[in-house]
């Protein structure tokens, strides 16, 4: 089947968020649509699987107009959507799952879940999946959950199928599986629309590129093109992908940590006996796919979790016990992974955000009052310094967007006098220019001698920061190893595996 | 687009990333959703409060003209004789209005200037405990926290005022500040206890400063009526002895008028919190919780510790109005009904005025306006008194909703975050 959005506009009050957009899909083809978070990418799937509906432009399929009112309809039209986050009820079977909404039922209304088992098996084995019909959906890995979710499309006769930045939340591996069943769909004369915003994945596996930024459409690109080239189409401007950094001016251990144990209220184990240590200037890099205990990991080191046991040592003091606010003045530098709940308030101006965690003494405070010029004249500095692009220094943190938003906490972070910094997803949800900015902040961090751990699950940020590399997998350290350690390496290490002939 | 970014469609906003959701239950302080729905309330901005006082006037318009005796019995004819119908609805209306006016700000029909601005410092005198009252609740607003607690804390207060009032013999200079002191501190420790239950066991506020309304409001019933505690001695009502001369505020402006030294102390209040919240690091780290608890804690403020202080303070407010009552209104003696109802009229000023101490100034004048006017329009114009706490609980309720006061002035919905 083929799909055709012809001049495709949506706007959100005065916001054009998709403006005049065209776009073909070929039966047998991956069309790859790449941009950066915010572009327009997902408003323009939710106009075509009927979620949205377009003020301007038609969804053309088969050179027949269709008008969705709903995703019931775009479904029935033979659109399938792979969402990022999976539409699965986790307590139900597979089979379960890929009959809902679409119950063939029998007598009196009994459900026939025989046959949508035997369906189930039926895609299963046409494309190899090797999804057990009657697994419970929670206990399967993400990646396998993910063919449910393919499954389920599939099932009710998908000819075009959409997968929206599907690989967010996959290990490398099963990002390279993941491909190859987009390879062996695109063979089955599917059509695929894959959304994405890495380049990577882009170039593996797309057979056309369209770019979009702002909401319009800049250009289309052959899957050869070059990283650099997709990205500066990208973002509108050349972009440096690679971090330039020198080899480590390695100091004494700084950080020490050992055995470090983190149990939840409820009594979860989420990190057991990690022990590392960091040097002065070196930056170590902590691996894994989401949910292996790196968020516990960081929030341990800054004093947020409430169940600690081991020791955490910082130029030979003790950590562990310690108030968040005796660590954070004792020179830890946070960058928090999620930093629109732990690390801006929206609702304060850039300027108060800058002094969130020196709110106690000077430089900003004198005997319980605030001193509002001499942060007012901090603030201009900072937004000059970090380039923060805002109106004024009085505009709301809620208001940036995401790069800016995260310029203002590494800003605040960085302006004090550090004895680490603890770095978590520090680019996650930026745009490329801002990525840019940031890991030269972080580098740049590191040379001046103040040891570095950054929490990533993006490979690409691991391999451009580290000198060495710390993976985490269920709680625990699968192993440290070098900074140039292959990717594919990483990538095995990443699933609990060790490989033997890594250095540990 | 200059500079900034616009954020991205409302799709993208909504839509979490993938990172947003975490295995871990470590959060046990996420801003709930009812926080940010009372942010929301509590931060409206100040167009919406001028049009909920409007539809409400409104509103209530259509309340008098519908209770008014003429009204209805030219409605019996009001297709033979439209006219008579209007002019009675008019009259009503007008006649209420300029009634409430008469009773709060001016009165043109006396004849000496003092008695013409009477009716001013009436509406200052039921001004000052609003004001002090509505402080305590918008502060505890500022730290999202809702305290329903004005009742027991101003009981509390009052009793605490009241003992010190009859009992101790001391010269008016020591006297009537240690009486107000005690009023503050025993609404400091009423609301405090709500704070350190929320911040030691996360016990949710509204329901513990609800219930210690019950709690406090029978304690003083109790002491009130038991010899050797509160009860004035020979008597067998459940009031106090009258308050000495020296523990009462002195009025500001002679004899001739009722208006005392509570509201002189309401606008200091207003000073003090205004400074406390715009100029002091305390109140720094009070919005910072309120606003996103989670980004407070990761940057080293003990959210715990917030929640007691900001609830000492607002209590201490919210014992000033005690005090204001005991040792100013009625000094006749503390009875259960000393809070006449400011604990919870404290809520709807600390709304109005949107938790902005400026805000709760004028929101505080409005009802104490309404107060004093109320009982002229009764007066004069026999509208029932309940017709004014109609317009005063709808402005209450338009406040509360802001969709539907922008639904119906089809104002811009806010800006997606």
């Amino acid at each position: 089947m083929k799909l055709v959005l012809r001049n495709i506009t949506k706007r959100f009050g005065s916001l054009v968020a998709n403006d005049d957009i065209s776009l073909e899909v070929l039966p047998g083809e991956v069309h790859c649509l790449l941009g950066e978070n915010g572009a327009g990418k997902s408003t323009l799937m939710n106009v075509l699987y009927g979620l949205y509906q377009a003020d301007e432009g038609e969804i053309v399929l088969d050179d027949v107009v269709q008008h969705f009112s709903g995703p019931g309809d775009a479904m029935a039209a033979g659109i399938g959507m792979v969402h990022q986050h999976f539409m699965l009820i986790p307590v139900f079977t597979v089979t379960e799952n890929v009959m809902l909404g679409n119950e063939s039922t029998g007598f009196a209304g009994t459900l026939d879940a025989d046959a949508a088992r035997e369906r189930v098996r039926e895609i299963s084995a046409r494309f190899g999946f090797h999804v057990d019909p009657d697994a419970i959906v929670e206990e399967l890995p993400v990646g396998v959950q993910q063919r449910v979710e393919i499954i389920k499309a599939l099932s009710r006769d998908a000819e075009i199928l959409v997968f929206d930045e599907p690989t967010a939340v996959l290990t490398p591996q099963e990002t390279d599986e993941l491909m190859e069943i987009m390879r062996q769909l695109k063979e089955a004369g599917k059509a695929i629309v894959f959304i994405t915003h890495k380049l990577r994945e882009v170039r593996a596996v797309a057979d056309r590129i369209t770019v979009i930024r702002r909401g319009a459409v800049v250009g289309e690109a052959q899957p050869t093109a070059t990283n650099a080239d997709l990205a500066a189409l990208m973002v509108g401007r050349p972009v440096e992908l690679t971090v330039h950094k020198d080899a480590p001016q390695l100091g004494d251990e700084s950080l020490v940590v050992k055995d470090l144990r983190v149990v939840d209220a409820l009594g979860h184990v989420h990190l057991d006996s990690i022990s590392f240590e960091i040097r002065a200037g070196e930056v170590l890099a902590v691996a894994g796919v989401q949910g292996n205990g790196q968020t516990e990991l960081t929030e341990a080191l800054v004093g947020l979790q409430d169940h600690v046991e081991g020791s955490i040592k910082l130029d030979g003091k003790e950590l562990v016990g310690k108030s968040v606010r005796r660590i954070l003045d004792s020179g830890v530098g946070f960058i928090p992974e999620d930093r629109q709940a732990d690390g801006l308030v929206g609702g304060f101006s850039i300027a108060e955000n800058l002094m969130l965690n020196r709110s106690f003494r000077s430089p900003f405070v004198k005997r319980g009052a605030l001193r509002g010029d001499a942060l007012e004249a901090f603030a201009r500095e900072k937004l000059q310094e970090y380039d923060v692009r805002a109106p004024d220094i009085h505009t709301h943190a809620g208001k940036l967007s995401g790069g800016n938003q995260q310029k203002v906490v590494v800003a605040r972070e960085l302006s004090r006098d550090l004895r680490l910094l603890v770095a978590a997803q520090p680019t996650r949800g930026v745009d490329v220019g801002s990525i840019e900015f940031i890991h030269k902040q972080v580098i740049a961090t590191r040379d001046r001698g103040i040891p570095v751990l950054v929490v990533s699950t993006e490979l690409d940020e691991v391999v451009a920061l580290a000198d060495r590399v710390m993976v985490l997998y269920r709680g625990q350290v699968v192993g440290i190893v070098p900074g140039d350690t292959p990717r594919e390496t990483l990538g095995l290490m990443m699933t609990g595996e060790r490989p033997k002939d890594v250095v540990a | 687009m200059s500079g900034t970014e616009t954020p991205p469609p409302a799709p993208h906003a909504q839509k979490p990333t993938p990172e947003g959701e975490e295995a871990s239950g470590a959060r046990p302080q996420g801003p709930s959703r009812s926080q940010s729905v009372l942010r929301e309330i509590a931060s409206g901005n100040a167009l919406a409060g001028v049009l909920a006082v409007f539809l409400a006037v409104l509103v209530g318009s259509v309340m008098i003209a519908l209770t008014d005796e003429e009204v209805r019995a030219s409605a019996g004819y009001v297709f033979a004789r439209p006219g008579d119908f209007l002019q009675a609805t008019w009259d009503a209306i007008w006649g209420a209005y300029t009634a409430l006016f008469r009773g709060a700000v001016y009165n043109d029909r006396v004849d000496d200037f003092a008695t013409q601005i009477r009716p001013l410092t009436e509406t200052l005198k039921f001004a000052g405990p609003l004001i002090a009252a509505g402080l305590g609740v918008g502060l505890a607003f500022r730290a999202s926290l809702f305290n329903i607690g004005g009742r027991g804390q101003m009981l509390l207060a009052g009793a605490a005022a009241g003992w010190v009032s009859f009992t101790f013999d001391l010269p008016m200079i020591v006297h009537l500040p240690l009486a107000i002191l005690a009023a503050m501190l025993a609404g400091a420790l009423w609301a405090g206890l709500a704070g350190l239950l929320k911040a030691r066991t996360g016990a949710h506020e509204v329901i513990v400063t609800i219930m210690l309304n019950y709690v406090g409001y029978y304690l003083v019933f109790y002491a009130l009526s038991r010899q050797g505690l509160l009860q004035a001695p020979g008597s067998s009502n459940p009031k106090s002895a009258p308050a000495k001369e020296s523990a009462i505020l002195p009025d500001v402006l002679g004899e001739r008028f009722n208006l005392h030294l509570g509201f002189v102390l309401a606008l200091v209040a207003v000073a003090g919190v205004w400074w406390l919240l715009n100029r002091s690091t305390l109140g720094y780290r009070i919005r910072a919780v309120g606003e996103n608890p989670t980004a407070a804690r990761a940057s080293g403020i003990d959210v715990g510790r917030t929640y007691v202080v900001v609830m000492l303070i607002a209590g201490a407010l919210v014992g000033l109005a005690g005090a204001n009552q005991v040792l100013g209104t009625v000094t006749s003696g503390v009875t259960t009904d000393l809070d006449a109802g400011i604990g919870f009229d404290a809520i709807t000023v600390a709304l109005l005025g949107r938790s902005r101490p400026l805000g709760i100034l004028g929101a505080g004048l409005l009802f104490g306006a309404f107060k004093a006017g109320g009982f002229s329009m009764q007066a004069s114009e026999g509208i029932p008194v309940d017709i004014v706490l109609v317009v005063q609980s709808l402005i209450v309720l338009f406040i509360a909703a802001p969709p539907l006061v922008r639904a119906i002035f089809r104002l811009p919905a806010k800006e997606a975050k």
